[in-house]
């Protein structure tokens, strides 16, 4: 996989900025993605291509529930976050709704990344490469269980 | 093994478990609401694109369904996700279905302690992040995505990371000013909003055997707001009548080994504790009541399945009876039959006559969906759980989280105030 870096350099980036309230009434994918990020960066959805990164802090996607936060922000173009950590919820969403791949990793890699620089993430691997910086990071290894669904494209394609 | 481990051990048909092993344990009891169940009519229609036909799920009779969110109908999208949830409920024979103008209905969980439909012992699973309320039941109770809700409608369990359990002793008597929300407020302030990722919040101690059953739901319910798997409480005898009350469904309470284990283990003086208000734009961003005494408001939000249940309205009754409020103050209880007791016990006219009005239970404006959003630099004084940017309206509008008694004293003067300081 490779993509552009959207760098969001800060911690607890909840659902509801993620995709506020109002819009979870909606089910199409398509038109959640066009309100993605809408409660932090109204240009997000316009800067993305399709299979680009997040890069953030600690705690992303925070809060709420709503499975819309990983869908809208798959459907806008996302791929994969990177992040320092995750908030369980969103990790589990992400991994077992197969919208995208949340990706932990260290401290020193998440400084090293900017703004618009290109990765290339091979979980085979478990590596990150910062092509625009040739550097390469370890991201964090995936528990098995989660790289068996993720393997499977899902939990509900996963027989235990 | 601690509560959370023995039940997840249970479930799992394991004679123990220890905190980091992956389990696929079973569901006792699982709710969607018109946000989650349309998620999961949506998993199981690209099921059947796939070619798996989804004909019905795995125990209806252990599914229930709630219309809180986006009711009273907000939009033609809104109705139609009722009306789909509805068709679901049909479809797959749930016999539970709290519907929306028909007798009981209200927020999903303040419907699953009211209304006992999980019991101590038991696992359960919501399509709701603050699912960890019902963990003040004894049980362990967790919010998911409509995918996993999904995959449990069909196969009646899912996977979970056994929680390493973080303990909160509370010892001591609650000052008559300060709630079970200046409590967790703290707690989030002292330990940040993700000391409880992946983990269990247990709460234990003397404050917590005197605190009324209500007000420990509000502990739990807020342990979302510090990232925690599950809230829970081991059941003693104010939960087994609490229970018995509304229930003759027989259950299992489990409580603790002597010897658990427990990651950290931290205790609080409660008797020292002051009333407490979480400003923007996180839960953990505390002051006291009294010093933020000088910030105006535009709102007073008394709803939620946080700080609407019959004590949190009882309690802001108490404070507000006789007075006049100064701004715009919105009672909403959680529940239809809490609605109908403060009706009866005479709360309504108390907040009616001090200005306020009055709403059908909802969770609409919580979570600045609709009935009562806030405009830009709008500020509102709320007994819910989230402050986030745009949480209950524009993005620039701000909430601060406090007790239900810091609310209505607020309501009063037209600023944040500590309920001690209005005559």
């Amino acid at each position: 996989m490779k993509g552009t870096v959207h760098k969001y350099a800060q911690n607890n980036i909840d659902t509801d900025v993620i995709i506020p309230g109002p819009y979870l009434k909606i089910m199409d994918p398509d038109e959640l993605a066009k309100h993605a990020m809408e409660g932090l960066d109204k240009e997000f959805v316009k800067k993305l291509k399709q299979g680009d990164f997040m890069v953030s802090g600690e705690n992303f996607g925070c809060g709420s529930s709503r499975e819309h936060a990983p869908i809208a922000l798959r459907h806008a173009g996302i791929t994969a976050v990177l992040a320092l950590s995750f908030a369980r919820i969103f990790y589990r969403n992400s991994v077992d709704g197969a919208h995208l791949l949340p990706i932990e990793i260290e401290k020193d890699a998440y400084d090293n990344i900017s703004d618009k620089d290109q990765l290339e993430i091979d979980i085979q691997k478990g590596e990150v490469k910062n092509i625009t910086k040739n550097k390469t990071y370890k991201m964090k290894p995936f528990p098995e269980l989660i790289r068996k669904i993720i393997d499977a494209g899902g939990i509900l394609n996963y027989t235990p | 093994m601690t509560i959370t481990e023995k039940i997840l051990a249970r479930a799992s048909g394991r004679d123990r478990v220890s905190p980091d092993d992956v389990v696929f344990a079973k569901v006792d009891k699982v709710m969607l609401h018109d946000v989650s169940g349309p998620g999961v009519m949506t998993v199981f229609k690209e099921l059947e694109k796939k070619g798996r036909k989804v004909e019905k799920i795995w125990d209806p009779s252990r599914v229930w369904v709630a219309e809180d969110h986006f009711v009273p109908a907000v939009d033609k999208l809104a109705a139609e996700n009722i009306v789909m949830v509805q068709n679901f409920v049909k479809k797959f024979n749930i016999s539970k279905h709290f519907k929306y103008g028909l007798g009981q209905y209200g927020i999903c969980h303040t419907l699953s302690h009211e209304e006992a439909l999980v019991l101590p012992g038991e696992v359960y699973v919501g399509g709701d992040s603050h699912t960890n309320t019902t963990g003040a039941l004894g049980c362990f109770a967790t919010g998911m995505g409509h995918t996993d809700v999904a995959y449990v409608l069909l196969n009646g369990k899912i996977w979970f990371k056994v929680p390493e359990t973080i303990l909160f002793n509370l010892e001591g008597e609650l000052p008559s000013y300060v709630m079970a929300k200046d409590v967790i407020l703290k707690i989030i302030a002292d330990h940040g909003t993700d000391v409880g990722n992946y983990k269990a919040i247990q709460f234990a101690g003397s404050a917590i055997s005197k605190m009324p059953m209500e007000e420990r739901f509000t502990l739990t319910n807020m342990t979302t707001e510090a990232g925690a798997k599950n809230g829970i409480i081991e059941p003693d005898q104010k939960t087994i009548d609490y229970v018995k009350e509304r229930t003759d469904a027989p259950f299992t309470a489990v409580v603790g080994d002597k010897d658990a284990k427990y990651v950290d283990i931290h205790t609080y003086e409660v008797d020292k504790l002051e009333p407490i208000v979480a400003k923007p734009f996180s839960p953990a961003n505390i002051s006291t009541a009294r010093e933020l005494s000088n910030v105006p408001i535009d709102k007073a939000y008394i709803g939620s399945c946080t700080g609407a249940k019959y004590n949190d309205l009882l309690e802001a009754a108490r404070v507000i009876k006789g007075k006049k409020t100064k701004v715009r103050m919105e009672v909403l209880p959680a529940a239809q039959n809490i609605y109908m007791r403060a009706l009866k016990e005479g709360l309504i006219n108390i907040f009616m006559e001090a200005g306020a009005v009055i709403g059908p239970p909802t969770c609409g404006a919580c979570c600045g969906a609709h009935m009562g959003v806030l405009a830009k630099d709008e500020v509102c004084v709320s007994t819910t759980n989230r402050n986030f940017p745009g949480r209950m309206g524009h993005v620039e509008s701000k909430t601060y989280l406090a007790s239900p008694k810091v609310v209505a004293a607020s309501a009063v003067t037209g600023k944040i105030t500590d309920p001690r300081d209005i005559r």
